[in-house]
């Protein structure tokens, strides 16, 4: 066999083993998961809730993210300013943090005895244990993918093309929103779908802050751990959904980078 | 009248520029690229806010750094033409259009737009997207989009450069019709110095942030004021030492050897300025007959056909391009390493200051 032959072997096993190692677990899901279950799973009341309250949630959160994040990238890519480089970094370190810190953190910020915790209870404002908290806790672990990803589709918006639109009588918030947003539009629909993964997804942070009420706080990811020990195949059957459901969302950021890309080529 | 006047620190060197262009006249801003001509446009536009200046159209001040005016562009009322067009891709031609026109009912700027677009010929192809559009449509979808919000002035960044040869001439006779019918003030900037004569009544000649030549092209073709202008004008530049020769010409010892001469006056380091195509090549040996009173021995070192006509680069004491018609060069067996007399008259030869 050839040095090159070896090299493209090595290669292919490289993925296959990845391939397996990743593909595994998910497909043994549904192997698992007889249809009866499945649907019984669904029917049962408190499945149900856990997965409505995640979508709910998840999607508020995205909404709060988008809404806020969309010119706060925007600002990011387009000026530059003091401090620029901390304000990315510390924008970007929930990325990294760990989720039961992050929960830690968003106790000793907005908790009762947290450094905002009486000035929110002054406002009759409660999080913790709280639907609101859970919405609260997913934006915050979240809103890096979006930020991060918004910002780089801002970036790539050639700038001449802002200036055209500022020469052509549009203020700077109609260059914003009628070219820097077409424009970034891919950009952003792939970070809102990342970011909408990551929320639908979240585990610590939310058990941490605003705890595991069912009905409540009680997300998908939190009722699977709740069945876990007492009704695995209902664990299994909400898992099943979420990985569906999670699937679909990748599936959208697919597409989205797709369009984004052929919109590059014709251009 | 558009009147700027401007002082703005640049990597290296300052911009200090103050030009004034007359409604239905056009100003080229010739120089070499990094000389500061886009900044001087984007300070016309109000995109860049310089140091200190003072920027005026038809009796309105645009910016008075002096006083803290400083209009943003989009009420500045001015017509620009990005150097790769900027159309937005992701609107068609005519919504581009659309886009820079304020004010009306949404189907009265359609009209207008369409209108636009018809005038410059492009109206059949108001629903294409820029990406499907060639470099000449662009530009005129550009052009009209510029025109259809009914600037106070023009400003166009390197009009002709982002077209392929084959269709310059043809953009460029369009747009100078173009520019002289819409009856505003005109600044162009390019670093083609054919391209400003052709297209601008007047040009001025940018060199590190400063005018250094300012005049009708012809003019400054023919006199150039410096040796930068000369390269810049595309002619041939010479150094040497100049003194005063006999019947009151001056010589120059050009470095690298050889003499020339000139009708010019001169003293001192100076810069010869001849163009190509006052060249005269003749085969080594041929004795002196003719009027010409500049004499060089030369190797050739390239030959490049253009048409009917080629441009051979020599070699002597310092580079030296002659342009000859197809056909002298054919009779005369032109080759690459032939030595040649390249010849030319006291008369075309420009002595110039070394900047």
């Amino acid at each position: 066999m050839t040095r090159s032959g070896r090299f493209a072997v090595l290669l292919a096993a490289a993925l296959a083993v990845a391939f397996v190692f990743l593909a595994l677990p998910m497909v043994a899901i549904f192997v698992d998961t007889s249809p009866g279950a499945l649907l019984d799973s669904l029917g049962s009341g408190e499945s149900l809730d856990a997965l409505r309250l995640s979508l709910e949630c998840s999607a508020l959160a995205l909404a709060v993210i988008v809404i806020v994040g969309t010119p706060a990238a925007y600002l990011l890519a387009t000026r530059s300013f003091r401090g620029r480089a901390f304000v990315v970094t510390v924008l970007e370190l929930p990325l990294v943090l760990p989720p039961a810190v992050a929960g830690i953190a968003l106790l000793a910020a907005l908790g009762p005895k947290g450094i905002l915790g009486s000035a929110l209870a002054d406002t009759g404002v409660e999080l913790v244990l709280t639907t609101a908290g859970v919405v609260v806790a997913l934006t915050f672990v979240a809103s890096p993918f979006y930020l991060r990803q918004a910002q780089a589709a801002f970036a790539a918006v050639d700038p001449t093309l802002l200036a055209a639109a500022r020469t052509l009588g549009a203020g700077e918030a109609r260059a914003f929103g009628r070219v820097a947003i077409p424009l970034a539009r891919g950009g952003l629909a792939a970070g809102a779908a990342l970011a909408w993964g990551r929320a639908l997804g979240e585990f610590g942070a939310t058990l941490m802050f605003a705890g595991s009420l069912r009905g409540v706080t009680q997300t998908a990811p939190l009722a699977i751990y709740d069945r876990f020990a007492t009704d695995f195949p209902a664990a299994l059957a909400l898992s099943a959904v979420l990985l569906a459901v999670s699937a679909a969302v990748l599936l959208a950021v697919r597409l989205a980078a797709g369009t984004e890309a052929l919109g590059r080529a014709r251009t | 009248m558009l009147a700027l006047e401007a002082r703005h620190a640049l990597r290296g060197f300052a911009l200090d520029v103050a030009l004034d262009v007359a409604p239905g006249r056009c100003l080229a801003l010739a120089g070499p690229s990094g000389a500061g001509k886009t900044t001087v446009l984007r300070i016309a536009a109000g995109l860049l806010r310089p140091g200190a200046g003072r920027v005026s159209c038809g009796g309105e001040v645009w910016l008075d750094t002096a006083r803290g005016r400083d209009l943003p562009p989009e009420r500045r009322r001015v017509g620009v033409v990005f150097q790769d067009y900027a159309l937005f891709p992701h609107l068609s031609a005519r919504d581009n259009v659309v886009f820079g026109v304020a004010g009306q009912p949404r189907a009265e700027r359609r009209r207008r737009a369409q209108d636009a677009l018809e005038r410059l010929g492009v109206g059949g192809l108001a629903g294409a997207r820029p990406a499907d559009l060639s470099g000449g449509e662009r530009q005129r979808v550009a052009l009209a989009r510029a025109l259809a919000r009914e600037p106070r002035a023009l400003l166009l960044d390197e009009p002709l450069a982002a077209l392929d040869a084959r269709n310059r001439s043809r953009a460029g006779h369009e747009l100078e019709r173009v520019l002289s019918a819409a009856g505003v003030p005109v600044l162009l900037v390019t670093h083609d110095f054919g391209e400003a004569a052709a297209l601008a009544d007047e040009v001025a000649v940018l060199d590190r942030g400063r005018v250094i030549q300012r005049g009708v092209p012809d003019h400054i073709a023919a006199a150039p004021a410096s040796a930068f202008v000369a390269d810049l004008v595309g002619a041939t530049v010479l150094t040497g030492t100049a003194r005063a020769g006999a019947n009151g010409l001056t010589t120059v010892a050009l470095d690298g050897g050889g003499e020339a001469v000139s009708t010019d006056i001169a003293e001192g380091r100076v810069a010869v300025s001849l163009y190509p195509w006052e060249v005269v090549l003749e085969p080594p040996g041929t004795p002196p007959a003719g009027s010409a009173r500049n004499r060089l021995e030369a190797r050739v070192a390239s030959m490049t056909r253009l048409g009917n006509r080629v441009r051979v680069g020599l070699t002597g004491g310092q580079p030296l391009t002659a342009e000859l018609t197809a056909a002298s060069a054919d009779d005369l067996g032109l080759a690459p390493g032939d030595q040649v007399v390249a010849t030319w008259k006291g008369t075309a030869t420009r002595v110039v200051p070394l900047d």
